[in-house]
């Protein structure tokens, strides 16, 4: 079977054709990737959907209210609402440092949380 | 009066690659004019990634990628100054801005404007209806909930799908916000493929094209929205008129350079891109005065806003060095299915990139860049869509001394 896919690595979103077995194990043709990352990306999308996501956690005693976070690594699609609610638990306390993992393997996932934005400890002048 | 070799207006992505170039290439006497309390422009709340891919070869989150250019500025001391609005420059490049202190004046050899866009509000688009509480542009609920930690509201309409309004569809499902649709005027989507798929598509949030709003009501606070289909033209069509109710309206209909200060000093506008018209050295039409990044044509993405900087620091470095720039007196000039040239002026002299959008989605298609009757340059594509800015390459040496261009789709 026939299935179209847009490929998220790149602002390309290139229209990836992927014709498979209705299993989805095998794959037998991927087509319309400008790049081979295109390639990959539908093969986990068929068998293994994963995203990223960036959210932020509660700062106590900084210049900012929030520090941005990220994921290391996409997680399982179905897993994100849960991934959310993990780093809604944390609160941070000022000053932050971009960069700090502030959670180990998420859930499981293998997936670390990366603070992305520094806080400085302070009075908040956002 | 304080004297400077180039005052750079706008802390923001554009602003801090000049500022790191122009240093790199040997200018000292920088000053960056910053109006927010820190560096970092619009980045500081865009929190989600995908930047960087190709200006670091990687994918970073925006305020990661802004780090990375103050980082750089900080360690070659370039001096900046923020919570400092800029009022007015003048054709002699006279400075003048607010700050804490008071009024402060300068004099700049050069000027080099990087004040990035805005967004296109309620008041743009003219919707009738009431005024109430929880109508926000994409970028104000963006800054409410990744910089403030406030949720603008629970059930939430989108207009528009431009990029941003689409990640904050998603950021709000995230927080648990219902998000209910996106609708767009366009029979095709604004914002880039892959938004569509991360950001709707994997939340199961329905895009509708050619749908607009055509009413809003509520007291004090929004309660709902009524969306029409809309015809070939534009036009609500009458019998299609469908009830959301929401307490949030989100607009992602458009981005504008900001350009005030251009005007105040007299510059010539573009009126397609609502930037400069700048030749391929990014020098408006008064000497010394530079434009790049959002001020200049929106982008699409920072990275390209990042290189465009770095390629104007080049030609501002030899301008304040007092090297002539070669004169561009050659036109270019947008055809059919084309919109959004930049540069507009060339000198034919040397290798060009220009930049430009297609009018509608294309495939398979070939830009075409003509020169007193011949091909300058071609550009081949499989897909093109409005979202993505095109760059066509000009070789040095393709192009003839005098003859305006006309870039089209062939």
């Amino acid at each position: 079977m026939m299935q179209t896919y847009t490929c998220i690595i790149c602002p390309n979103g290139c229209e990836l054709q992927v014709d498979m077995m209705k299993d989805r194990r095998t794959i037998k043709k991927i087509e319309g990737n400008l790049c081979p990352k295109g390639a990959e990306y539908a093969r986990q999308e068929v068998q293994d959907p994963r995203r990223t996501i960036a959210t932020s956690v509660l700062v106590q005693g900084g210049v900012l209210p929030l520090a941005s976070v990220r994921l290391s690594k996409a997680v399982p699609k179905n897993q994100i609402f849960d991934v959310m609610g993990a780093i809604k638990k944390i609160t941070l306390q000022a000053p932050v440092q971009a960069g700090s993992v502030i959670l180990f393997n998420v859930l499981d996932s293998g997936s670390d949380v990366i603070v992305t934005r520094s806080v400085k400890a302070g009075g908040q002048n956002v | 009066m304080m004297e400077k070799d180039v005052i750079i207006i706008g802390g923001g992505p554009a602003g801090l690659a000049a500022a790191v170039e122009l240093r790199k290439k040997g200018i000292e006497d920088i000053l960056i004019l910053e109006r927010e309390a820190s560096l970092g422009g619009i980045l500081r709340q865009c929190i989600h990634d995908g930047f960087g891919l190709t200006r670091f070869g990687e994918t970073l989150s925006g305020p990661e990628y802004a780090r990375r250019f103050i980082d750089e500025a900080e360690a070659l001391h370039i001096p900046y100054a923020v919570d400092t609005m800029v009022l007015h420059i003048s054709p002699d490049k006279t400075v003048t801005a607010a700050c804490r202190d008071g009024l402060k004046v300068w004099k700049a050899k050069a000027i080099m404007l990087a004040m990035g866009c805005r967004e296109r509000s309620r008041g743009a688009l003219g919707i009738p209806g009431e005024r109430p509480a929880g109508v926000f542009t994409a970028g104000t609920a963006q800054a409410y909930i990744n910089m403030y930690n406030r949720m603008p509201g629970k059930e939430v309409v989108i207009l528009g799908s431009g990029d941003i309004g689409m990640i904050m569809a998603r950021r709000m499902t995230l927080e648990g916000a219902r998000v209910k649709a996106v609708f767009e005027i366009m029979p095709y989507a604004s914002g880039l493929p892959r938004n569509i798929q991360q950001c709707l598509h994997d939340y199961g949030i329905p895009l509708y094209l050619s749908h607009t709003i055509t009413e809003i009501k509520g007291g004090s606070r929004l309660q709902g929205v009524v969306v029409s289909e809309v015809d070939g033209h534009m036009r609500p069509i009458a019998g299609t008129e469908k009830e959301y109710s929401c307490d949030t309206l989100i607009l992602s209909v458009g981005l504008i350079p900001e350009n005030e200060l251009s005007e105040g000093a007299g510059l010539t506008l573009d009126e397609q891109t609502k930037g400069a018209v700048v030749d391929e050295h990014f020098q408006t039409d008064i000497p010394g005065v530079f434009a790049a990044g959002n001020v200049l044509h929106v982008h699409d993405l920072v990275d390209f806003v990042s290189m465009e900087a770095e390629q104007l620091a080049d030609c501002a470095a030899s301008y304040i060095r007092g090297r002539a720039l070669a004169p561009c007196t050659i036109r270019v000039a947008a055809g059919s299915g084309v919109g959004n040239l930049v540069p507009q002026r060339l000198s034919g002299t040397e290798a060009v990139t220009l930049s430009c959008r297609v009018r509608s989605p294309q495939r398979d298609g070939t830009l075409v860049v003509m020169q007193n009757g011949r091909e300058a340059a071609v550009h081949a594509f499989k897909r093109a869509v409005p979202a993505e800015m095109l760059h066509i390459r000009i070789a040095a040496g393709a192009l003839q001394r005098q003859g305006d261009l006309e870039v089209s789709m062939k």
